[in-house]
């Protein structure tokens, strides 16, 4: 086991998830493998917007993954780039529209 | 990123432009990068032609690109140059036989001084006519007009364009041969290349920037073809997607960048026997520059020819005993069988 709670060997055993609930794990990448096939979206359309999320999830492991399939599929830096600056905007937009909020509570307790 | 190459390897005197050393270091690979058990394992050793529909004519590593992905060390620097005389012998050997295809690479095959005289000798014949055009030597003087005398003889083209945007094709193939390479394709679209009515085939092949397979070709060709239309109003027939080999130029980006073995390892894991059943050196002749015979262009630059029992130059040119030969192989070939396939002519594996 490695020092770090991080290892990118890890990525690889994804599918050791398998092991104590088989039935669960099938379902889960049948499902996944659906999602990610062409359909209204393209792959690649799909791959950059898991690139975003990757990066609003902050999963190193999903970040390795969707690079590479993103330039797989067809994307290049600056369409990644791009989507990495969407997922940035709505993080920061996420926590800038709470503004509101402490407003709220600023405004009924203070004089 | 690594600097961008503006010689060919061999002008810069490497070692490893010799093709004894690049079949070394794919030599030291471990065990699980053999070729020919792979193929035993799924049924398929010994690889052996289906006949000759395609006759690949390397006409010379001349080209006026330096490529960082070339797997023949192609650039302004080289010399090799196909002869008339060569061309007569594959000429004979066309009469002698109904191949159907003469695919003209190089380098740029248009920079041999006999590359017009070649085409319309092909043309005559009756032959398919195939140029594997860079698209920007049509943006030189000396070739000013060659888009039209291409179109003239209904020539089919098959050009690179490694990526519809300038990023990836720059860093590729050499600053501003996107932008020339965009002004190229209206040309030809204006002679009526990729019309789909004037019989005026126009292909383009993109293969990865970088180390990794390239995706589904169906998937691909959608967006090439909405991209290039929405962003340059260029249209054309088809996208061919092409796996880098682990060969010359791009054996040594592999290497430089410490890719090498990662990448190889990612054509061996994406091993698919289906895509080895239809790899393209089964119809396929290639004849080199000097007239030596391969299985394919990267044996060609691997300077592995056909088996020894047949003919080893096109003048000695035998269809009967060429038709039935066994194709020659390399850890290399794992990049032509790797996912959905690849060949001269994309993917040959439907995704």
């Amino acid at each position: 086991m490695s020092d770090s709670y991080y290892d990118a060997s890890d990525l690889k055993k994804f599918s050791d998830i398998r092991e104590h609930a088989p039935e669960l794990a099938d379902k889960f990448f049948d499902w996944y493998q659906a999602v990610f096939a062409e359909g209204a979206l393209s792959a690649r359309e799909k791959a950059l917007i898991a690139l975003a999320v990757a990066h609003g999830v902050q999963c190193p492991y999903c970040i390795d993954a969707y690079s590479k399939s993103c330039l797989e599929k067809g994307a290049d830096a600056e369409q990644m780039t791009e989507a990495v600056h969407i997922a940035a905007a709505i993080r920061g937009g996420a926590s800038l529209i709470h503004g509101v909020q402490m407003r709220h509570h600023v405004r009924k307790l203070s004089m | 990123m690594l600097s961008y190459p503006r010689t060919s390897m061999q002008a810069r005197r490497l070692p490893l432009a010799s093709s004894a050393a690049q079949r070394t270091t794919l030599g030291q690979l471990g065990d699980a990068y053999n070729f020919d058990e792979a193929l035993q394992e799924a049924g398929l050793w010994p690889l052996s032609s289906t006949g000759i529909e395609i006759l690949q004519v390397n006409v010379g590593k001349v080209c006026n690109q330096t490529c960082r992905h070339c797997h023949v060390d192609a650039g302004p620097d080289r010399r090799e140059v196909m002869t008339q005389e060569t061309m007569e012998a594959c000429l004979r050997a066309l009469r002698s036989t109904e191949i159907p295809v003469v695919d003209i690479t190089g380098g740029a095959p248009e920079m041999n001084p006999l590359f017009r005289w070649f085409v319309e000798q092909c043309r005559e014949l009756g032959r398919t006519v195939i140029d594997r055009c860079n698209l920007t030597i049509l943006e030189t003087a000396p070739h000013h007009d060659l888009a039209e005398f291409l179109a003239a003889h209904k020539v089919e083209l098959v050009c690179s364009l490694p990526h519809y945007r300038a990023l990836g094709t720059d860093r590729q193939r050499g600053d501003g041969v996107h932008a020339a390479s965009i002004r190229a394709l209206r040309r030809l679209n204006a002679l009526g290349y990729g019309d789909g009515v004037s019989g005026l085939r126009l292909v383009l092949v993109t293969n990865p920037v970088g180390a990794f397979l390239p995706s589904a070709q169906e998937s691909l060709e959608r967006d090439w073809k909405r991209e290039l239309w929405r962003n340059h109003g260029v249209k054309f027939d088809a996208l061919y997607t092409i796996t880098n080999m682990p060969i010359s130029r791009y054996l040594e980006w592999l290497l430089e960048s410490g890719n090498f073995e990662a990448y190889m390892e990612r054509l061996v894991l994406s091993f698919n026997a289906a895509a080895a059943s239809g790899v393209m050196c089964r119809n396929t002749l290639s004849v080199g520059w000097d007239g030596t015979l391969y299985d394919c262009d990267f044996n060609q630059m691997l300077e592995m020819p056909v088996e020894a029992s047949v003919p080893q130059h096109i003048r000695d040119f035998d269809a009967l005993l060429l038709d039935r030969r066994r194709i020659e192989t390399g850890r290399h070939c794992f990049g032509c069988t790797a996912g959905s396939g690849s060949s001269c002519g994309g993917a040959t594996v439907d995704t």
